[in-house]
């Protein structure tokens, strides 16, 4: 633009900018809903700041609202939510928020393992106690957090595993992995080929996501033809993987079973529908366990470094009424 | 102006052979048939197409399916492009779209009638459309430039739809809305029909007009343009809401078969994938002469790239990896400095090119 900038255009874009800043207000209004009044410091209140990663599931979402539930004014917590939207920069920051706003406990669940040591350094200078919730954090600063709460992928890999070892020894597997470098992914993929890794055949990345778990499963179609498993490494990429299964014109959960993770209510409607062979269930529900957890260390009380959620697993003999029971 | 150039005198055959290796759709062919060829290779029955429950299926189908999306932002993106301007905000605007389109069918009383179905579409449509008339009225009428202008939703675009889906993820059900993204019309994938479509639509719209030429003199020089009598500031507008527009439908069309609303993934990085496909059919960065017939080359290149990863075994690690060299090998092959040296020379060509930029 070689015009010569006159006042008018400069006012013009003053105004654009204002606009600018307040659509980025809205952004970031949209990820910190409810009960962000922290800082107000009533009375007995333990007042937690929590950090959500974001809503890349309704694992993600159940999880989110039982922390909510959970952490309520009654049960006597002042709770201050902010969803990072998966962005690591958004987490920081709130982070640091929470250290300006000197709450008493810091909950928070790491949308990645790495690049948190300066701020988890900030937190320990400033003397608040964090809660790791669900993920875990890779870092060189020492005793970073006092205890972390969340459920053991190494476990439910292996549990999947060894549902397969037992009902489908001779299975060409094929493995659909998460976000690649998540811990989830990581830690399943781990477990799942500690029992059977011999049999997996071949393995592709759909994000945690339907649209490409199901381009992924496309694809595998045509590179593995042998397979006749699929392990998904959550629900909503073994229903993207139903839908190019279908397509194909084979029956999933017969002619390729479908064994997965999670346990959210179409993951296990679709167990009911016989499309699924086996879910192992990630508990999202432990907003009760993780209140417990931060009122002792609140209360300055000896707390297990760890605290594994209690996870179930189902088969196909789960009846439509469990599954219209699910929350989630 | 036309999509293929003849060039001075010489031969018949010397024209033919020039007008093939000058072309810049010729390295992404070549590319994009190689590697399916490859794969072909690797995988037999990759090149397989047979018809099954009376629709078209095979590795080649699914390919034109996935390719559907990135053609149809590439497309807005393409005509952003020609004016000199760049829309980093669509991938964003998919997601606001298909977040207020599911979110309608989730309240409506009846997600399946197609009345409510056809609120829904232009719900999400209009929005887009909105969003592409936001980016518009920075660039056009407040002379923001494109790049920031643009990033402004590409930033809160993704927080609208948040707002829209009270950040968690919306999911309905509704047999007529998924069709749009999972059915078949005459044996054939919906989104497939309706990419093509658009693609007629859009070709005819710059080329049997004079749009097409309005966009390329602003793209090459702005006030000259404007001078000349082009409308160059409501011309400018009209492309960001075709973009806007055609990413909404592409949000929805990507959506549409999972039916989930996920603000945070859906559209994610798409903008990028967009300007790679603008870039691989031979349009450059910096406006002007745009190629619209590119675009449905470098689509397909994209969805190949990414389903060969899975065809050739290797780690899902190594689809960036794939696609950049992909994309340096095309972007070599077809720099003017390489096509320079293997030309012959003629008399009145233009000498001094600039070297091709690519982004990101």
């Amino acid at each position: 633009m070689s015009r010569p900038a006159s006042l008018r255009t400069r006012l013009a874009a003053l105004v654009g900018i204002g606009a600018a800043l307040a659509l980025g207000a809205c952004s970031s209004g949209g990820g910190a809903d409810a009960g962000s009044d922290g800082g107000s410091g009533g009375g007995d209140l333990i007042r937690v700041g929590f950090s959500q990663l974001g809503a890349e599931s309704g694992w993600r979402t159940a999880n989110t609202e039982s922390v909510k539930a959970s952490l309520t004014e009654e049960n006597g917590f002042d709770l201050t939510f902010v969803d990072a939207q998966q962005k690591q920069e958004n987490q920081i920051k709130a982070l640091r928020d929470f250290v300006a706003q000197d709450v008493d406990v810091i909950a928070f669940s790491p949308v990645i393992e790495t690049g948190w040591d300066e701020v988890l350094q900030e937190i320990k200078d400033s003397g608040i106690p964090v809660v790791l919730v669900d993920r875990t954090v890779d870092t060189s600063v020492e005793d970073p957090f006092v205890t972390w709460i969340g459920a053991d992928f190494e476990q439910e890999g292996r549990t999947a595993g060894e549902w397969v070892a037992e009902n489908a020894p001779d299975a060409k597997v094929f493995e659909l992995q998460g976000t690649l470098g998540s811990g989830a992914q990581v830690d399943r993929e781990k477990g799942f080929n500690e029992v059977v890794g011999e049999q997996v055949i071949g393995k592709a990345s759909g994000n945690f996501t339907r649209a490409e778990g199901r381009t992924a499963v496309e694809a595998a179609l045509q590179a593995y033809p042998e397979m006749n498993l699929i392990f998904t490494h959550n629900d909503d990429m073994g229903l993207g993987a139903i839908e190019a299964i279908e397509a194909a014109g084979k029956v999933p959960g017969k002619d390729i079973q479908i064994v997965s993770v999670d346990g959210v209510r179409d993951g296990l409607q679709a167990l009911v529908d016989k499309k699924f062979n086996f879910v192992v269930e990630c508990n999202p529900v432990f907003g009760d366990q993780l209140a417990e957890l931060i009122t002792q260390v609140a209360d300055g009380e000896d707390v297990p470094e760890t605290t594994v959620v209690e996870d179930k697993s189902f088969d196909q003999t789960i009846t439509q009424a469990d599954v219209d029971a699910r929350a989630y | 102006m036309t999509t293929s150039t003849t060039h001075g005198p010489g031969g018949r055959a010397g024209t033919i052979w020039r007008e093939v290796t000058q072309h810049g759709l010729l390295w992404p062919s070549v590319a994009l048939v190689a590697l399916l060829l490859a794969c072909g290779a690797k995988s037999p029955g990759f090149l397989d197409v047979t018809l099954r429950d009376d629709h078209l299926y095979g590795q080649l189908v699914d390919l034109l399916r996935n390719s559907a999306t990135p053609l149809l932002l590439a497309l807005g993106m393409c005509l952003v492009i020609a004016t000199g301007g760049i829309d980093l905000s669509v991938g964003a605007v998919m997601a606001m779209s298909l977040a207020v389109s599911l979110t309608y069918l989730d309240g409506a009383a009846d997600p399946s009638s197609p009345v409510t179905v056809a609120t829904a579409l232009a719900l999400g449509l209009g929005l887009g459309a909105v969003a592409g008339a936001f980016n518009g009225f920075m660039v056009a009428a407040l002379g923001i430039q494109p790049f920031i202008a643009t990033m402004i939703l590409m930033v809160a675009g993704r927080g609208v739809a948040m707002l829209i889906t009270e950040g968690q993820i919306t999911t309905v059900t509704s047999p007529p809305f998924k069709s749009l993204g999972s059915g078949f019309v005459l044996g054939v994938p919906t989104p497939v029909v309706i990419a093509v479509a658009v693609f007629v639509l859009v070709t005819l719209a710059v080329r049997r007009t004079a749009l097409g030429m309005f966009l390329e003199s602003i793209g090459i020089n702005r006030e000259a343009s404007r001078l000349a009598g082009v409308k160059a500031r409501s011309t400018t507008w009209t492309v960001y809401v075709i973009a806007g527009l055609l990413a909404g439908l592409a949000g929805i069309v990507y959506g549409a078969p999972t039916m989930a609303a996920d603000a945070n993934n859906i559209g994610l990085l798409r903008e990028l994938d967009a300007i790679m496909v603008v870039v691989l059919g031979g349009t450059r960065l910096d406006g002007g002469r745009f190629h619209l017939g590119g675009l449905v080359v470098g689509a397909l290149l994209l969805s190949a790239l990414e389903r060969a990863v899975i065809i050739f075994e290797l780690p899902s690690q190594t689809t960036p990896l794939f696609k950049a060299v992909v994309l340096i090998a095309v972007c070599v092959a077809a720099s003017p400095y390489l096509r320079g040296r293997l030309r012959t020379p003629r008399p009145g060509a233009r000498g001094a090119q600039r070297p091709v930029e690519v982004a990101a």
